[in-house]
């Protein structure tokens, strides 16, 4: 299933998609798994599952906490796998969200492969920019993938217009500059960086990261972005609520959005 | 001429970072190429080196160990004798003008045992900049006076407690906060490591080391030296010895890894001997990672070589066989380092004495090679004085009393 699938039912209900991180492994490889299916169950529209990584350095400390704990706890790449393919059923697409060496250690082909077999839609890579990328567009070429690379307030017009050309699915707009976290304040760079890049995207939708942690938050993103990113507040949720927790929050993300 | 445009030095190098970091790495790629084709920036940077830093450093004739080992001619590059004690302080002098002339405000910098740390705030002190220095918490507990240095010089010290709370965990914090404030901010990186232009910038920094070694070693022997040894961890003072050399195909480069308690223990540094291809801190080059990609922690008794990983050049130059890299375990490395102190009288830094190390370990078979006494130059990259501690319980110092040797 790919990505637009969860776009277009999106916007055929006249709302922006909610897109949903939590890392594979957190708390525990099974739990990771309940967690993304309570996340889906609640009303994500797109999942992004998480591959920890020892050297994060676009995540701010509630990811880093998770992750590290996920690693900790021994979880493989095998298993970030094994979590898409565990939640991949349950009606929305799921991507994995991974710093790059681990793919490339892995084979880069060779998880294309096994992305794709396990269901997986894609693949968002926020340290690898399209420049560097040449193995993984054949790749997701060769294995129907899609590839979703990060655009930022920073990014120059001319970076826009080539980073939305190799994106395959959405294109993830990082709205403040700086470490992922949650924000009590949405950005106001982030309705004219939508903009910039929706005039090189054409149809592509719009993804918006930027610290939203409530459904009122969520409101005020989805009225100019396709899609709403929410990670970190998803992560703290879990980590402090548990299951009870995530849904609440969930479901609270999923009304700012509904019209 | 290498690195290519986009930073590449073959397959290694490039730049593996969030997008917006690149429009900074753009910037400061167009201000390094205009500034050193800039005779003003040029200059500047020269005269601080000449003025300030204390270079051009002398390469000293060492008879006395060279008498000692006997077969050979060892010349050493006497880098300790700079400002701050290393050759560290001709990258950091390079970046801040950089950043002064960039019109930015703020240097952030990583460190390991601190020695990169007090470089930067030294810099900073001197050009007027505010700087920030991360470093891991358990570095700065191992590292107390640094941290007292650089307090001292007026740098603020933010201690990293995330992942390892070592080197590579002060790296990925330097880059969070650099693309947070990247906008009056300039990252005052450490090795000839990390994205381009990092890599090209920093080893043209230092690459005086071996500008000045050639012509200094022609003018005392007359001739180019047979090989030149420097000490390898993310590899700068390395690269700026090796560079004005690579050319000279008659001169062997070698570059010492740091071996640790042995590459068949995998407790060690040695990331192009002991390690496999990969990309960490946004450049590919050799890492050491486990199966899934994951770091590996590095370890050796040299807090400067103790890095997961190696700038791309030096990556490169191993593939073409170019330079040779070999490990040179800790006892090895003290072994030197008690050596070079009895002899010479100089205390070297723990990472040259790796260089040291590896020279004398290499030496015999290269004079049956040549047919030749060799001339070798080492770089003896800094001075021993911030290695006491580590020394003083190595060789017991602290308890017995007594003398080595």
């Amino acid at each position: 299933m790919t990505v637009s699938v969860a776009f277009e039912k999106a916007r055929a209900e006249g709302r922006a998609a909610l897109v949903g991180y939590l890392p594979a492994g957190f708390p525990s490889v099974a739990e990771g798994i309940a967690a993304v299916k309570a996340m889906i169950e609640s009303g994500v529209d797109l999942v992004e599952i998480g591959l920890p990584y020892s050297d994060p350095v676009m995540d701010g400390p509630v990811i880093q906490r998770a992750t590290e704990q996920a690693l900790a706890g021994g979880v493989r790449t095998r298993d970030v796998l094994h979590t898409v393919e565990a939640v991949a059923g349950a009606g929305v697409p799921v991507l994995i969200m991974s710093y790059w060496n681990p793919v490339e250690k892995y084979g880069v082909d060779a998880f294309a492969r096994d992305l794709a077999a396990a269901g997986g839609a894609g693949l968002i890579t926020p340290d690898l920019i399209p420049d560097e990328a040449e193995e993984w567009l054949a790749a997701s070429d060769a294995h129907k993938l899609d590839r979703v690379f990060l655009v930022s307030p920073s990014s120059t017009d001319e970076r826009i217009a080539m980073t939305v050309a190799h994106c395959r699915g959405f294109v993830y707009a990082t709205a403040v500059m700086g470490v992922t976290g949650a924000r009590d304040s949405t950005s106001s760079a982030a309705p004219t960086l939508v903009a910039r890049v929706k005039a090189a995207a054409g149809n592509l939708p719009v993804g918006v990261g930027l610290g939203v942690r409530s459904g009122a938050q969520a409101a005020e993103v989805g009225a100019y972005a396709d899609g709403v990113i929410v990670g970190s507040a998803l992560v703290s949720a879990l980590a402090d609520g548990g299951l009870p927790a995530l849904r609440t929050l969930t479901q609270d993300l999923r009304s700012g959005l509904t019209p | 001429m290498l690195p290519d445009d986009r930073g590449h030095f073959g397959p290694y190098g490039g730049r593996f970072v969030p997008e917006a970091l690149i429009a900074a790495l753009d910037e400061l790629d167009a201000h390094y190429r205009k500034a050193m084709a800039d005779p003003e920036f040029t200059g500047e940077f020269e005269r601080m080196l000449r003025e300030y830093a204390g270079t051009p450093s002398l390469l000293y004739d060492a008879t006395h160990l060279s008498a000692h080992i006997g077969g050979a001619r060892i010349l050493l590059k006497r880098e300790d004798l700079n400002h701050t004690g290393a050759h560290k302080v001709r990258n950091v002098l390079g970046q801040a003008l950089l950043t002064k002339r960039m019109g930015k405000g703020r240097v952030i910098a990583e460190t390991g045992a601190g020695q990169h740390g007090v470089a930067s705030a030294t810099a900073a002190a001197y050009l007027d900049l505010e700087c920030v220095v991360y470093m891991g918490e358990v570095d700065t507990k191992r590292q107390a006076l640094n941290v007292a240095r650089m307090k001292m010089l007026g740098a603020t010290v933010i201690p990293v407690t995330t992942g390892s709370r070592t080197l590579k965990d002060a790296i990925n914090e330097a880059l969070r906060d650099w693309v947070t404030n990247v906008d009056d901010t300039h990252y005052l990186l450490g090795t000839a490591a990390g994205p381009h232009p990092f890599p090209a910038m920093v080893r043209d920094f230092v690459r005086g080391i071996g500008v000045e070694a050639r012509a200094q070693c022609l003018a005392l022997t007359g001739a180019l030296p047979d090989a030149v040894a420097a000490c390898v961890g993310g590899g700068s003072n390395a690269i700026g010895m090796f560079h004005a050399f690579v050319p000279d195909a008659d001169v062997r480069l070698y570059g010492f890894e740091a071996g640790g308690d042995g590459i068949d223990t995998g407790r060690h540094a040695a990331s192009i001997t002991g390690g496999s291809h990969g990309v960490l801190h946004g450049s590919r080059s050799y890492l050491l990672q486990d199966e899934d990609g994951q770091t590996i922690e590095s370890h050796s008794i040299s807090a400067g070589l103790d890095y997961p990983s190696v700038g791309p050049e030096h990556a490169w130059l191993h593939d073409q066989g170019r330079a040779r890299y070999q490990p040179v375990t800790d006892a090895e490395a003290m072994d030197a380092f008690a050596l070079l102190c009895r002899t010479e009288g100089i205390i070297p830094a723990i990472e040259s004495a790796h260089a040291l190390a590896g020279a004398l370990r290499v030496l015999p078979a290269l004079r049956e090679e040549l047919g030749h006494e060799p001339t070798v130059i080492v770089n003896l990259s800094g001075r021993g004085d911030k290695d006491m501690h580590t020394a003083g319980e190595y060789f017991g110092l602290f308890d017995s009393g007594e003398v080595i040797g």
